[in-house]
């Protein structure tokens, strides 16, 4: 490339925090060319959005640039006041956030603050600006313009804002785009439908732009060049096919094997070995073996699930003097539903088609309208959550939660999370025999035994999983239901909590009923899928049938707006 | 319209519990009223069977309560032995004094404290920051009745440039013509400059004091919310699109910050109507609160409790007002924008 | 252990303010628990002879209208004042948070029936409330803890309503019924303890309001009485003498009134900071 839109040189940040000064990036170096689309792809803490932060000059107060430069029309915007820093931002140079529902003014019109921008930076009358916010939302293919752009944020669905948000990026024709994020929280066909309309805009229009995302398949999709980014240092920086047919760097190859769409089986997913948890000082000698409850595949269910509705009041009329108008949304429809002991069932379904509602029924948390739910053929469906949470059948069905840390009591100990479960649900034991089974189950999940005394906030996002996992298996169970339970991990530690979760269901025999998003972690999971959609099962299967030959047209549009890394589509012609 | 209706509807429901609760307070009250409404402590015990009857004491007590709402509706709130006239008469004679004072307070209140939780909030960490955050907090301190004898002892009799703390009107001059009630308003309808700043001069003191009782959780809500909105981010993005700071601080962190001050204006005029009471009696200031606590330590209750439900009446419309207000500025709540 | 003491200094640290509150609750409860003892004159004693003497080094804040030592009735009073706010403090956060738990988590008609007690509380100026109350259950101190404690309810039962509300659907009280956990036991185990650090924070301010009402009674002639030394009665003692310039008989109580609320609310400031950092205003 002869010439650079932005050159970013040795730039350094560091934090100050209640620890002291801690550095943040470390002598950042990449350049972007004119009409050329740049991913920066790294785990949490990489320092990805401190990067375009720091470019943007719109890092926190607590933030300081070290060292370094990023040339940027010939001029350093790291020594750009503030004055001369707002001409550019918005006009010259852009970005996109992430949560695009909370990156817009709530209580403004949507088209008033495009409007403000343009007015802003190209001063002309009100009809022309309206004019012109107008065009800006056409070009994101947003129907109805004049109707969208006196909407609130409030009356838009996150898809929507994210266009709007991308439209009032581009309205000013900047010569810069970053998107930090800009699909993160989105369903995967959202997901799919803005960022092909981001790259359509960014190429028609031959604006740079940089994709910071820690979905190195959706760069890879997406964008020309990939720079990896670890803990504030750019580890490899390579067009995208050289990236992935020579990852030079260690932490890129890691960072592709954890990656569930680039493998075909849970055997290939890094880390190849689990970490060997039991630590030097172990006090306690290696766990016994917990006694095996499998029995033969194709026995009697453990879990049937029969006609199962439930559903949610909308909105009520609160007058009182009236009739109470009830306007009720189907969140579970007529689900039927059968796992065998040691089977591994999948149940995928974007946000909102009552994937987690199902799981919640069947976990007895919540009571269903109608419908039968069999525990080892015995119904349980007739007894109230409340009341069932002191039989002895609760300890059967257990359940592991999506977001480690809100899972976890603040006040418990790590010791007392994985104790609570077995000292209400097992008979009576003395404090030693109760040790022993904490300490087993956390052995069995890997979680090293000096953690017990620990706190959660203590813990890593990895380490709270565990402590869930070991919370659930506590009780020896004989269902398991995982509820997205790595949807908030970075994707190296959800590689290593899907290999225990196999592990754990290979060697204890513990079913599993899987609820998650992403059709590619349910495929190497699970030996079954279900598909949902609004409220109903659209599609069930073996899991290779779902996933290779869909029959729904809904699974379909599932599996096409999933991002593929370019290996996997390499892998099917050898 | 609808949410109006549904407000309106919600507002019921109050004000029959306040209605109740005043009730059962003035049932719980020591001393027999029919005692008071014989009007002697030395009436025989067959004049105050006599008395208790025609008020209807004997009745079982939901039918006092049926009487006692009817009586409400007709606009009847008791006789007041003090005055010998019926409260609600006293009270509407009264109430201009109170609401006079108050308004002025709460005007000189909100003037005062929003900018200044705007400018703190602004350049957290400055001089005017500390400002805030000690006037703040010294305001919710000081006691209403400590900080008036306070500018008393000040600005009376150390510098001589209040006048005397007796009341609303220098007791020689002579009153205008009652309009509103409003000595501020009815002089200048009058065309009496001169009785306005004497009018002006009197309600100087208490007002202020009251105002610096308003003032501090309305700055410290100010600064907290304006701190919390030009953290968020939205705000990142205005910014990131290069807005000029005066739009951004105007149009969009202020006025989202707006919303919790809104709130919490009802909280501080409730805190007022109550603050009324110690701040009246501090200046001798004839209002609602001195008619009310003077009834209370002469053990006449009826004014007590007529005070009670005008205070309490106030309070429930106001917060109707806010909320309307806090519609008019947040288009989710679905008013104004269906 | 040693953690949590770390991060104590290091907040005491950054926040020399919390540390001069700290100081002044020391000082406000040695006059409570000691005061008594030490105080020069007794606080009720007059003495004609030497009535109405600005303060000097005999009479350190000088002497009332009857020729009682305003020093010594000022540190004695401290007692009082602060009990009847611990206590009616106590009464209402006891109450209030388990009532606003229970609402919180339960919600249905427990909520609705409990949300509009509090408004219907709420709809009443504070303080009158309390008046009215005060005149309602006899002339007491007790009456006064009572009326004080029921004017803070609705905070409480507010706030721990909304603190249950944000974590009834949160992981880990769902991981508590899955693992065998009833009601009772998930609101006593799982949910009071977690919204207790905001309740202190209420607390700390609210014994500030707490003090600043009871005097607000007592000046208006309701809850102690003379000759009592109580700050509030105090004040009105010496507001007749304001105007003719002797300042220092309500001056001297006011300002012990002033501190102990400005004591409170800067407690109140420094422990959320420590509870919650995010929230600092």
């Amino acid at each position: 490339m002869s010439e650079t839109l932005l050159s970013v040189r040795d730039l350094s940040v560091e934090f100050r925090t209640r620890h002291g000064i801690v550095p943040v990036l470390r002598g950042i170096s990449f350049d972007l060319a004119p009409g050329e689309m740049l991913g920066i792809v790294g785990e949490s803490g990489s320092g990805k959005s401190v990067t375009a932060y720091s470019v943007m000059g719109l890092l926190e107060a607590s933030a300081r640039v070290t060292g370094g430069q990023a040339l940027f029309g010939g001029r350093d915007l790291l020594r750009l006041g503030q004055g001369a820093l707002n001409q550019l931002r918005g006009a010259e140079m852009s970005i996109v956030f992430q949560n695009p529902r909370t990156a817009l003014n709530p209580i403004r019109p949507v088209g008033a603050q495009i409007a403000d921008v343009i007015a802003r930076h190209d001063p002309a009358p009100a009809a022309i600006i309206e004019a012109r916010v107008l065009e800006a939302l056409r070009q994101m293919r947003i129907a109805e313009p004049e109707r969208r752009a006196s909407a609130y944020p409030f009356e838009l669905s996150g898809g929507m804002c994210q266009r709007i948000g991308i439209a009032m990026a581009l309205a000013c024709s900047p010569k810069l785009l970053i998107a930090d994020e800009p699909t993160t929280g989105l369903d995967v066909t959202t997901q799919a439908a803005v960022m092909d309309l981001f790259r359509d805009a960014v190429r028609a229009r031959g604006v740079g732009s940089v994709l910071i995302t820690h979905d190195l398949a959706l760069a890879s999709e997406y964008c020309d060049r990939i720079v990896v980014m670890q803990t504030g240092q750019v580890v490899e920086d390579a067009p995208v096919a050289a990236l992935f047919a020579r990852p030079r760097h260690a932490y890129t190859r890691k960072l592709l094997r954890s990656t569930p769409s680039s493998v075909d089986s849970i055997e290939a997913l890094a880390p190849d070995e689990e970490p060997v948890a039991p630590s030097a000082t172990l006090p306690f000698p290696a766990p016994a073996p917990l006694p095996t409850q499998a029995p033969a595949p194709g026995g009697p269910p453990v879990l049937e699930v029969r006609g199962l509705c439930k559903s949610y009041v909308h909105s009520r009329s609160r007058a009182f003097w009236r009739r109470r108008e009830v306007a009720r949304l189907q969140a579970v429809a007529d689900v039927d539903l059968v796992i065998h002991p040691g089977e591994a069932v999948g149940l995928v379904g974007e946000s909102g088609c009552g994937k987690s509602t199902l799981s919640r029924m069947i976990s007895r948390l919540i009571q269903p309208d109608a419908g039968e739910v069999l525990l080892d053929g015995a119904p349980i469906h007739g007894i109230a959550p409340g009341r069932f949470a002191r039989l002895p059948q609760r300890r059967q069905i257990q359940m592991v939660f999506q977001d480690p840390t809100e899972s976890l009591n603040p006040r418990f100990s790590v010791f007392d999370a994985i104790a609570d479960p077995v000292t209400q649900l097992l008979p009576r034991q003395g404090a030693a025999a109760l040790r022993a089974r904490v300490e087993q189950a956390a052995l069995q999940v890997g979680l090293p035994l000096e953690l017990l005394n620990r706190y959660p906030h203590q813990l890593s996002g990895g380490q709270k999983a565990r402590v869930g996992i070991a919370r659930a298996m506590a009780v020896e169970p004989r269902l398991l239901v995982l509820d997205e339970p790595t949807s908030a991990l970075d994707v190296s530690v959800q590689a290593v909590v899907l290999k225990l979760l196999t592990r754990l269901r290979r060697q204890q025999g513990v079913a599993q009923l899987f609820v998650s998003h992403d059709l590619n972690v349910v495929r190497l999971l699970c030996d079954r899928i279900l598909v949902m959609h609004k409220g109903r099962v659209v599609e069930s299967g073996p899991a290779e049938q779902v996933f290779n030959r869909p029959a729904h047209a809904y699974t379909r549009s599932l599996l096409a707006a999933i991002p593929r890394l370019p290996q996997l589509q390499e892998a099917a012609t050898p | 319209m609808a949410f109006l209706l549904r407000r309106l509807a919600g507002v019921v429901p109050t004000l029959f519990g306040v209605v109740v609760a005043a009730f059962v307070l003035t049932r719980l009250l020591p001393g027999d009223p029919a005692v008071f409404f014989a009007n002697s402590v030395t009436a025989d015990a067959a004049t105050i069977a006599a008395v208790r009857q025609k008020l209807g004491l004997d009745l079982p007590l939901w039918q006092q309560f049926l009487v006692y709402a009817g009586q409400l509706l007709r606009g009847d709130l008791g006789q007041s032995v003090g005055t010998g006239q019926p409260v609600a008469t006293d009270l509407l004679r009264l109430l201009p004094a109170s609401a006079e004072l108050t308004l002025v307070a709460f005007a000189l209140a909100i003037l005062v404290a929003v900018p200044l939780g705007v400018a703190a909030a602004l350049r957290p960490g400055s001089v005017i920051d500390h400002a805030c955050r000690l006037l703040s907090t010294a305001g919710v301190s000081l006691p209403t009745f400590v900080s008036g004898l306070l500018l008393i002892y000040i600005f009376y009799y150390q510098l001589g440039t209040a006048p005397e703390p007796i009341g609303r009107i220098d007791p020689f001059a002579i009153p205008p013509p009652g309009i509103t009630g409003f000595l501020l308003i009815d002089t200048l309808l009058a065309g009496d400059t001169e009785g306005f700043a004497a009018a002006a001069r009197q309600i100087v003191l208490p007002a202020v004091t009251m105002a610096l009782f308003a003032l501090a959780p309305l700055a410290r809500m100010t600064r907290a919310s304006m701190l919390g909105v030009l953290g968020s981010e939205f705000i990142r993005t205005a910014r990131a699109n290069g807005l000029r700071r005066r739009k951004i601080i105007v149009s969009y962190a202020l006025r989202n910050a707006l919303l919790p001050i809104v709130t919490t204006l009802g909280m501080v005029f409730s805190n007022m109507l109550g603050a009324n009471v110690l701040v009246e009696r501090v200046f001798a200031w004839p209002g609602i609160g001195s008619y009310a606590l003077d009834s209370l330590i002469s053990l006449d209750y009826a004014p007590v409790q007529g005070f009670m439900l005008l205070m309490a009446t106030i309070f429930v419309l106001v917060n109707l007002v806010i909320d309307l207000l806090y519609a008019v500025i947040d288009p989710r709540t679905g008013l104004f924008h269906a | 252990m040693r953690e949590k003491l770390a991060l104590l200094r290091y907040i005491l640290a950054g926040n020399p303010v919390t540390l001069l509150a700290l100081a002044m609750l020391v000082l406000l409860l040695g006059c409570a628990i000691l005061g008594p003892a030490l105080v020069p004159y007794d606080p009720i004693a007059t003495n004609t002879a030497s009535a109405l003497q600005p303060p000097s080094a005999t009479h350190w804040f000088g002497t009332d209208q009857l020729g009682r030592d305003v020093f010594s009735r000022v540190v004695v009073a401290a007692r009082l004042d602060l009990a009847i706010a611990f206590a009616a403090v106590l009464l209402s956060m006891a109450v209030g948070s388990v009532f606003g738990a229970a609402m919180g988590y339960f919600r249905g008609w427990l909520d609705t029936a409990g949300s509009r007690g509090t408004d219907v509380l709420m709809a009443f100026p504070l303080f009158v409330l309390a008046m009215a109350m005060v005149a309602a259950l006899g002339n007491s101190v007790s009456s006064v803890v009572y009326a004080t404690a029921v004017i803070n309810l609705p905070f409480y039962i507010r706030l721990a309503r909304a603190e249950t509300s944000i974590r009834r659907d949160m992981g880990y009280i769902e991981a508590a019924r899955v693992g065998g956990s009833g009601h009772a036991r998930i609101l006593r185990v799982f949910l009071l303890p977690n919204i207790l650090p905001a309740l202190v924070v209420q607390a700390s301010v609210n014994l500030g309001w707490a003090v600043l009402n009871t005097a607000g009674l007592s000046f208006i002639g309701l809850g102690v009485r003379a000759p009592t030394p109580e700050w509030g009665i105090m004040v009105a003692e010496g507001a007749q003498f304001i105007v003719s310039g002797r300042w220092w008989i309500a001056a001297f109580p006011g300002a012990a009134l002033m501190l102990a609320v400005f004591c409170f609310n800067l407690l109140g400031d420094g422990l959320r900071d420590i509870v919650d950092p995010r929230s600092r205003t």
